[in-house]
């Protein structure tokens, strides 16, 4: 088990529209891009989100050695009950994740 | 060939004038920049307003308009004050014509509008010329007819009206981000495929290079796909900058939907040229059978106040979640019991900053901080609702005890009055297409002599 946020070089999260949020994990080199493709599930994503894991796009991209997942945003961008703005803090949860 | 010159990301954030400078030798056809996004929140679209300082968008659009008239030809902005609505046109307009007031030129100018009749729009929504996107919000007619403003975005059918007017500066209001910098290479030729993936890679500026701040970046177009060059000292671009781009902001890094149909990168290849320029043929642009443009709307959420409050006791620190319950039941219930107002129709929260502001339930740590800031976060109907529940909340926050046996504590209230109101606030409403038989049809199309 180790912290996917230690073996990649850098997961970003960003708004993709206010409706959608998308999570670029760089792994970096091949062989972490392999690890990660093979070891983390979208399950795991969809409960960092709390989020079904049906509505979730995943993007294996070995050209970039990156997995990207895409999902409704878990709160409409700037609806009242919103906590970030540009989504860009969802990175930390996912890195946090343990594969 | 057409060369595009893209000075950065968006009017507004700067770009680098010797950058600029090189563009301008290299002789392009057309300088083209983005002025806005929906990123920064639903504000902007509510109000009709500009993120940006009306100082900095002057300041920039001032040399902008200098490197046009340098290079003699076309100047355009999208997107025109942050949310591209017909007042923030105007904003950039009445910019544009203190500048040339200022210096003595006469400019024609392109006024491309966007903004929307939301009474219009509920009835294309009745009809079925309005249609949902994948993640759109359930809405009524009611809620179509109740924003304060709702934008239509353009593709390169407009903007293409817009350069064959002639004009030396074009100001469109809401675009996709791309159309203002596919129109001119799609109008003279070049690959529809390579048109739009070099846009969709130059709408960051120099973004998809390795010196993001630098800005500005030079795209030429031909007739079998792109090769981008960033123009800054030090920027490189490379195959993986260049295809990593699309991953920034899409939902989907291979496909992008625009007016009139869609982008596909599936099969691009990227090839340095050198250390600085990469070519990139291969994209793939797929019409579709019927034209729709994206529409974006902003509707009022209610007015908004916020009070803050900062524990440093060790023991409010470590409760501080009970702490908030507490508050948010007691205050809630003398909201209901003092003031002609239903439950459903405010809303007033906590948010724990050092503990659970960013995530609130789905936070999975915890840890010892050694301040905890309670943000009391209020929106009801009215300003007035919003102040007075501010007003009742504010004695909860100041002196609130964990147990009814302790001495009164007092909190470390910020500022005086401790309560901020920020007014009527918005919520995105809309995440839909309008199908149009005419490009033209939602949009209006204005030609003004200015100087």
């Amino acid at each position: 088990m180790a912290e996917l946020g230690t073996l990649v070089t850098k997961v970003r999260s960003k708004n993709a529209g206010p409706f959608w949020l998308t999570v670029d994990i760089f792994c970096g080199n091949a062989e972490v891009y392999s690890r990660v493709v093979r070891d983390l599930k979208t399950t795991q994503i969809a409960s960092v989100f709390h989020a079904d894991s049906q509505t979730i796009k995943r993007f294996d991209i070995p050209d970039l050695n990156v997995v990207k997942f895409s999902l409704p945003r878990p709160t409409v961008q700037g609806a009242i009950g919103d906590r970030d703005m540009h989504g860009a803090s969802w990175a930390a949860l996912v890195g946090e994740l343990d594969i | 060939m057409t060369r595009v010159l893209i000075p950065s990301g968006a009017l507004g954030l700067n770009y680098d004038p010797e950058a600029l400078a090189r563009g301008l030798a290299a002789k392009p056809d057309i300088i083209a920049i983005d002025g806005g996004s929906t990123d920064s929140g639903p504000s902007y679209l509510g109000r009709g307003v500009s993120k940006y300082a009306r100082a900095s968008t002057k300041l920039e659009w001032a040399g902008l308009m200098a490197a046009r008239a340098k290079a003699g030809v076309p100047l355009v902005i999208g997107t025109a004050g942050t949310c591209g609505t017909d007042s923030a046109v105007d904003w950039m307009l009445d910019i544009t014509r203190e500048i040339a007031s200022e210096n003595g030129t006469t400019l024609k100018v392109a006024v491309l509008r966007s903004s929307q009749d939301p009474d219009r729009i509920a009835q294309s929504f009745e009809t079925g010329e309005v249609t949902p996107l994948p993640g759109a919000p359930e809405v009524s007619t009611a809620d179509i007819r109740a924003c304060a403003n709702i934008v239509a975005l353009a593709g390169i059918e407009q903007i293409a009206a817009a350069i064959e007017t002639g004009a030396d500066i074009i100001i469109a209001g809401r675009t996709t981000d791309t159309a203002i910098i596919a129109a001119l290479p799609l109008m003279q030729g070049c690959h529809a495929g390579g048109a739009w993936h070099g846009a969709k890679i130059g709408e960051c500026g120099a973004l998809c290079a390795t010196n993001p701040q630098s800005g500005v970046i030079l795209i030429d177009f031909d007739t079998t796909g792109f090769t981008v060059t960033p123009l800054a000292d030090g920027a490189h671009a490379s195959p993986h900058t260049v295809s990593a781009h699309m991953l920034y902001e899409n939902s989907d890094p291979f496909i992008l939907h625009e007016p009139g149909g869609h982008l596909d990168v599936t099969a691009a290849s990227y090839t340095a040229l050198n250390d600085t320029s990469v070519r990139v043929e291969g994209s793939k642009w797929v019409p579709s059978d019927r034209y729709t443009v994206k529409l974006e709307g902003a509707r009022p959420a209610g007015a908004r106040t916020v009070v803050m409050a900062l524990l440093r006791d060790p023991r409010y620190v470590a409760n501080a979640a009970a702490w908030a319950d507490d508050i948010v039941t007691k205050c809630t219930a003398k909201v209901l019991d003092r003031m002609n107002i239903r439950a459903e129709d405010f809303r007033l929260e906590i948010r724990l900053m050092g503990q659970s502001a960013s995530f609130g339930a789905l936070e999975t740590r915890t840890g010892d901080p050694v301040e905890i800031g309670a943000i009391g976060i209020i929106t009801a109907p009215s300003e007035a609702q919003a102040a007075e529940i501010g007003k009742l909340l504010n004695p909860y926050l100041l002196h609130h005890p964990l147990t009814q046996e302790e001495e009164q504590p007092t909190f470390a209230f910020l500022f005086s009055p401790p309560e901020m109101h920020q007014g009527i606030v918005h919520e995105f409403a809309l995440h839909h297409v309008l199908h149009l038989e005419n490009p033209m049809d939602a949009f209006r199309l204005e030609v003004v002599d200015i100087g």
